[in-house]
């Protein structure tokens, strides 16, 4: 019984406690950024944003995750059953399940693997399938238009996304995360956007088309496609789609933090004794600001502009960054050990 | 050891169950979506092998990105699935005839398998002490076995233009954004401005 | 051998509990919210039209190709994964090699964008 205890119980709980210390302030996170997005667009176009239900509005994420939990959960007759509702739920344990490698601090993290970049890699490269399973299932034109618009679009911009890595790891020499955000300790003209400022911008360009989000935000097209590939649901099937995407932009934002921004370093060295999380969750802050100033600046792309911006500028100008990287470190004998 | 054992057999069970599956569900976008995930059982397989790198290609290639194209193919057919039933049975002896042979050759090469000790020794430690999976491969990869990577590059790219030949057709009177032209379009090439004498009109 | 599955077991627990929460939250508000359906609130959303024909149509070959193309620029980028992190060791040889691989495949590359593989329509 001791041997079960100490063997086999006591480190499962420890790892239940860890895992529910990451989901809780994760969809807290959420709806609070659902919040922060409305009041940030109202600001920049001069209203107020929500400020009714409670304090500043602060209750409002709640009133709106509670009235689309008491609503009716509507399957289409003419739907595939069990795709449909497996769709918004593999949405949403991907997103989640990815932050399991994101290193918070020194030693903070989940599973500190040692191809973290790798696992995180693939679980995003899956995410093409949560949409392309909804527009399928839904057995609507719209849906199925915006699931095709929406997979062509991540799939294109993965691959700048994949050679941006490397050009990371180059300079790094480890895929474990937190060996790629020890590497940029010692404040912040370590970090790596200054090295890789071109690639910086076409990560943050990049993550925007992959997370669907304006000015890339194509598959959701309101005025021709309402919407898309999630047009037939409703209730929790449909907050499961919009948890599981505004969690993958928070995860986007943190992948970016990891690998230009520093991480959990803290910009300046005496301003170390503040703890990394909160340099860490400061970051995440600051990209995702950009994310929706960016959604309440830029007019939306067209289909064959986006094709062409991916294909034809990021992917041919990170792999000349590759090759760059790679042979100045080569030549100056430069490489990470 | 024990946490081990369970999770491979959950992995192995969960694969077997739904490869079976690929093959008998009726409707081909299920099979598709089962092949995922007898996929994804097979990368925890690999994890258990302590072939992390592998494990992770495999969901990076195989289901981010050759199980995309197939349930992309797949969804979009609108084939009629009782009319392609119904030559089962014609081909039926030739498709046992085939599943017979393959069956001896794997029950030949399970019989004649014998493990040297070498290879025991391998297994039990797959990469060298103290050095990742990725390090290990890569140290390989690109000196060891450069002549198998050039062709491994040569068959990417015989695959690109064989796709490029086999399905770009360009359709007619397809109207095209030329950036450059209109980069270059002056405002003398537009727009004429003309003195309009009051009253009097154009 | 050990010392890395342990790292995976919290994956595999928390792939676990992600299943279950997302479960959970679909099965509650099923159980807890009224349902009330009719023929026309499950008819697929169509603007108003009653759905004509099946959704699932025949669709621009173009799809396919940039599945294709994605496949094998994937497949690149996993080659140069641990390429990326053993540039040390590998010396020059390992680099050339490289050179070599991706000179080959730009050569795809730049056909493509001289067939027009690469512009949308």
């Amino acid at each position: 019984m001791e041997l079960l205890w100490d063997g086999y119980i006591e480190p499962l709980v420890w790892i239940v406690a860890k895992i529910l210390a990451i989901v809780v302030p994760l969809l807290v996170a959420v709806a609070y950024l659902t919040y922060a997005e409305r009041k940030v667009i109202g600001a920049i176009q001069l209203r107020k944003g929500p400020n009714v239900v409670g304090p500043f509005g602060l209750l409002q994420p709640l009133a709106d995750g509670l009235k689309l939990f008491l609503k009716e959960t509507i399957i289409p007759t003419s739907a595939n059953k069990g795709v449909f509702i497996i769709a918004p739920m593999l949405t949403f344990i991907l997103a989640i399940i990815a932050w399991a490698v994101i290193p918070f601090d020194e030693g903070m993290v989940l599973a500190d693997l040692n191809v973290g970049i790798l696992y995180l890699f693939a679980i995003s490269s899956l995410g093409v399938y949560g949409i392309v399973m909804a527009g399928w299932a839904s057995n609507s034109k719209y849906a199925f238009l915006g699931a095709l618009r929406s997979g062509a679009q991540m799939v294109s911009y993965e691959i700048s996304i994949g050679l941006i890595i490397i050009s990371v790891l180059l300079t790094t020499g480890s895929l474990n995360l937190s060996d790629i955000v020890r590497g940029q300790i010692g404040g912040v003209w370590e970090w790596n956007f200054v090295y890789h400022f071109p690639m910086f911008i076409v990560f943050i360009v990049s993550i925007l088309a992959e997370t669907n989000r304006a000015p890339f935000d194509l598959p959701e097209a309101e005025a021709e496609l309402v919407s898309g590939y999630n047009v037939d649901y409703s209730a929790m099937t449909f907050a499961l789609f919009f948890l599981g995407e505004y969690a993958n932009m928070i995860l986007m934002s943190g992948l970016c933090a990891v690998l230009f921004l520093g991480g959990w370093t803290a910009p300046l060295p005496f301003l170390d004794f503040i703890p990394g999380a909160i340099w860490f969750i400061l970051k995440i802050c600051f990209v995702l600001f950009i994310f929706l100033w960016v959604r309440a600046t830029f007019p939306r792309y067209r289909y064959d502009q986006l094709m062409r911006l991916g294909w034809k500028i990021f992917l041919p100008l990170s792999f000349a960054w590759v090759m760059l990287v790679a042979t100045f470190l080569v030549v100056f004998d430069k490489v990470p050990a | 050891m024990v946490v081990q054992a369970l999770a491979f057999y959950l992995f192995a069970t969960i694969a077997v169950l739904s490869a079976t599956a690929v093959v008998t569900v009726r409707n081909p976008v299920h099979s598709v979506l089962l092949l995922i995930l007898t996929f994804f059982n097979a990368a925890g397989l690999f994890v258990l092998l302590g072939a992390e790198f592998l494990a992770m290609l495999l969901v990076v290639v195989y289901v981010g990105a050759v199980a995309v194209l197939f349930l992309f193919v797949v969804m979009m057919l609108d084939i009629n699935f009782v009319e392609m039933r119904q030559g089962f049975l014609n081909y039926l002896p030739i498709g046992v005839l085939i599943a017979v042979v393959l069956f001896v050759e794997l029950a030949f090469v399970g019989a004649g398998w014998t493990l040297t000790d070498e290879a025991v020794a391998v297994l039990a430690q797959p990469t060298p002490a103290g050095v990742g999976n990725v390090e290990a491969l890569g140290r390989l990869i690109y000196t060891d076995y450069a002549y198998i990577f050039q062709s491994a590059g040569l068959v990417l790219l015989v695959a690109m233009i064989g796709a490029i030949v086999l399905t770009l057709r360009h359709r007619e009177g397809v109207r095209r954004q030329k950036i450059s032209e209109q980069v270059k379009r002056t405002r003398a090439d537009t727009l004429e401005i003309k003195k309009v004498p009051v009253g009097r009109g154009i | 051998m050990q010392e890395l599955l342990s790292e995976y077991l919290p994956i595999l627990v928390f792939i676990g509990i992600a299943v279950g929460l997302s479960a959970v939250i679909i099965i509650a508000s099923l159980v807890l919210a009224k349902q009330a359906p009719d023929v026309e609130k499950l008819s697929a959303y169509e603007c108003g039209f009653a759905p004509f024909e099946d959704a699932r149509i025949k669709f621009d070959v173009r799809f396919y190709l940039v599945a294709i193309l994605f496949i094998i620029f994937d497949l690149e980028v996993a080659f140069l994964f641990p390429w990326a992190v053993t540039l040390g060791d590998i010396g020059t040889f390992g680099f050339v090699s490289m050179v070599i691989f991706l000179a080959v495949l730009t050569v795809g590359f730049i056909y493509e964008w001289k067939k027009g593989a690469l512009e949308w329509e």
